[in-house]
């Protein structure tokens, strides 16, 4: 029996740590890891739990992070709680793998530290690993900071194994900007969060020998479509248990996340919208702009996949504009971000006038001053009611401007 | 809100002991953020670390600062120009040397005209705890520069913060911290 850990009523955690306390608590039955940079203090700090006696579950030692996903997709159709951590070039790794478990429905708990992918080589954070993965069939949860890591990484399991969704989830925290920051964390003592994650109910474990199932069969054009698609639908149903849980845990912690965070969004002309610790500072410039005189407001899908899109169009139903930041690099067309936002107004007969930035790829620093420079560009393209910016705009890019349209 | 900037070079702890100075700050009530600039660097590179301080939650995830204090933990990076970047006339400056403050900014010559308070860290630590890890004494110099909280409520904190530790070097931290907090000037 895991021993308990003496937790303060407030932690300084970087979000590695609060990431490998929930799963600490969540009590999983097998993590299979391959550390790698910024996400390696999570499965270190992990195997120290298990050498002092903290963890009853296996840790075991893989030599690559496809065999750290294979090996956690074995477990679960095992019958196990199972989770890991990865990065960037192992997230890429993963990738096959990913769908593998998406498809078997198995419900695997990914923390990712979000950071670029090569080349150039880069440790540091951007969204090039999540937006990697977007359709492998994952739910896709984003934190800002530590605390969040924590609580999205005990959501996960609660949303991943409740038996109407049974799929995997990650939840992405931003590279350094997160993972290595160390912030007030509140956690909730083990009891509690292992209450509210509850035991694990396995469905259809290998392990049940006298009820053989099949896993990862073939599948032609007979039946594949039909697999495809009830999966998708699990994904696309996901929200309504998303929300549930989201409500379960604001009533043990206090702490309120919904599918579609927003800020000062009720009354403003303009939105932003982003992902990750950027959107915190992003409240910061939102508040020197409103100074100003420019009502601005803020919207984040806390959900990236499934993407919340009729949310998203009812609460920038007012805005006359409409900038999505994207932190990766686009690669030949407008940002995924930019492009799930165009299709969620598109779809509601909305017309908000919309402009794309790119910003803080390999870790490139994001200030308050440079998110205060996209709200005026914006406000630009409000006041004239038509774009007069650029389509693709640049933040902190050093050399000559450049743009597309 | 304070900020407060690290000039180390890397394995001299100056991410510890940035975040055990956030650990301390918010016992207190305060909220806090500790990081540092990582590059892709060996043991013994220059690099920074961050602390910041508020009453309130700190939402700013950039890296960029101005900062209230700059504490400089290794003594050949005091000469080299970067530790005064961002920095204004309000900044406190508390570096490691061996150096009486007149010779040092004799050399140093971009610390003239800043407010400027020398500490030998090296020597305290290499003294009280056997090794060269300057940043626990560069806590004890900077509770008495700062004033930030009472030194007997920090010793309380930052006992509990080593207990992970050995009792020698417990001790041995807690008496370099001391002599620091008596020596700096």
């Amino acid at each position: 029996m895991a021993q308990k850990y003496e937790l303060k009523s407030k932690e300084v955690w970087d979000g590695n740590m609060a990431a490998a306390h929930a799963l600490r608590q969540a009590q999983v039955d097998v993590v299979a890891a391959y550390p790698i940079t910024p996400s390696t203090p999570i499965v270190q700090n992990y195997a120290q739990f298990l050498a002092d006696g903290y963890v009853d579950g296996e840790f075991v030692m893989v030599e690559s992070e496809h065999s750290a996903m294979s090996a956690c997709v074995g477990a679960a159709a095992a019958g196990g709680r199972v989770a890991t951590a990865t990065s960037s070039q192992g997230y890429a790794l993963m990738v096959e793998v990913l769908y593998q478990a998406s498809g078997m429905r198995l419900p695997i708990v990914m923390t990712v530290v979000n950071r670029a992918l090569a080349s150039p080589l880069n440790i540091h954070g951007d969204h090039s690993d999540l937006y990697l993965g977007r359709d492998a069939g994952w739910i896709h949860l984003i934190a800002n900071n530590p605390q969040e890591a924590y609580d999205m990484t005990l959501c996960a399991f609660k949303i991943a194994e409740d038996e109407r969704v049974r799929l995997p989830v990650t939840t992405n925290q931003d590279g350094f900007l997160v993972s290595h920051t160390a912030q007030v964390v509140k956690p909730l003592q083990d009891e509690d969060a292992y209450k509210f994650i509850g035991e694990y109910k396995p469905l259809n474990p290998m392990l049940d020998t006298k009820n053989p199932v099949t896993y990862g069969a073939q599948t032609e054009e007979e039946w594949h479509f039909e697999h495809k698609a009830n999966q998708h639908k699990a994904l696309m149903d996901s929200p309504a248990v998303i929300k549930e849980v989201f409500d379960e845990f604001e009533k043990i912690s206090g702490r309120k996340y919904n599918l579609v965070e927003t800020y000062k969004l009720d009354d403003a002309d303009i939105a932003l919208v982003l992902m990750g610790s950027a959107y915190e500072t992003a409240i910061l410039a939102v508040d020197k702009a409103r100074e100003e005189g420019i009502k601005v407001g803020l919207l984040m899908p806390r959900v990236f996949r499934p993407f919340p899109y009729n949310e998203v169009a009812e609460k920038l139903k007012n805005v006359k504009a409409v900038a999505a930041l994207d932190r990766s690099a686009p690669m030949g067309t407008t940002g995924a971000l930019y492009n799930e936002v165009a299709g969620a107004l598109a779809a509601n007969g909305q017309s908000a006038i919309m402009t794309n930035y790119i910003y803080g790829l390999g870790g490139r620093d994001t200030t308050v001053e440079h998110i205060l420079d996209v709200i005026k560009e914006t406000n630009e393209n409000a006041k004239a009611g038509k774009r007069v910016t650029d389509l693709q705009g640049f933040i902190n890019l050093r050399g000559p401007k450049l743009s597309f349209n | 809100m304070l900020q407060i900037r690290w000039h180390s070079r890397a394995g001299q702890g100056a991410v510890t002991g940035a975040k055990a100075l956030a650990d301390v700050m918010a016992r207190t009530g305060k909220y806090v953020q500790a990081y540092s600039v990582y590059g892709a660097e060996k043991r013994g590179a220059p690099m920074t670390a961050y602390d910041k301080i508020d009453d309130k939650p700190i939402l700013d995830h950039s890296k960029w600062m101005i900062p209230d204090y700059v504490l400089v933990i290794d003594p050949s990076l005091v000469f080299q120009e970067e530790i005064v970047e961002n920095t204004t006339d309000d900044t406190v400056f508390i570096v490691t040397s061996h150096l009486d403050k007149d010779d040092l900014l004799a050399m140093a010559k971009h610390l003239q005209g800043k407010k400027v308070y020398v500490i030998d860290a090296i020597k305290i630590s290499q003294e009280e705890i056997g090794r060269a890890i300057p940043n626990t004494p560069m806590l004890g110099a900077f509770i008495k520069v700062s004033e930030i909280i009472p030194f007997e409520d920090f010793l309380v904190s930052i006992e509990d913060i080593l207990s992970k530790f050995p009792k020698k070097i417990i001790e041995g931290n807690l008496r370099a911290i001391k002599r620091a907090y008596e020596e700096v000037k």
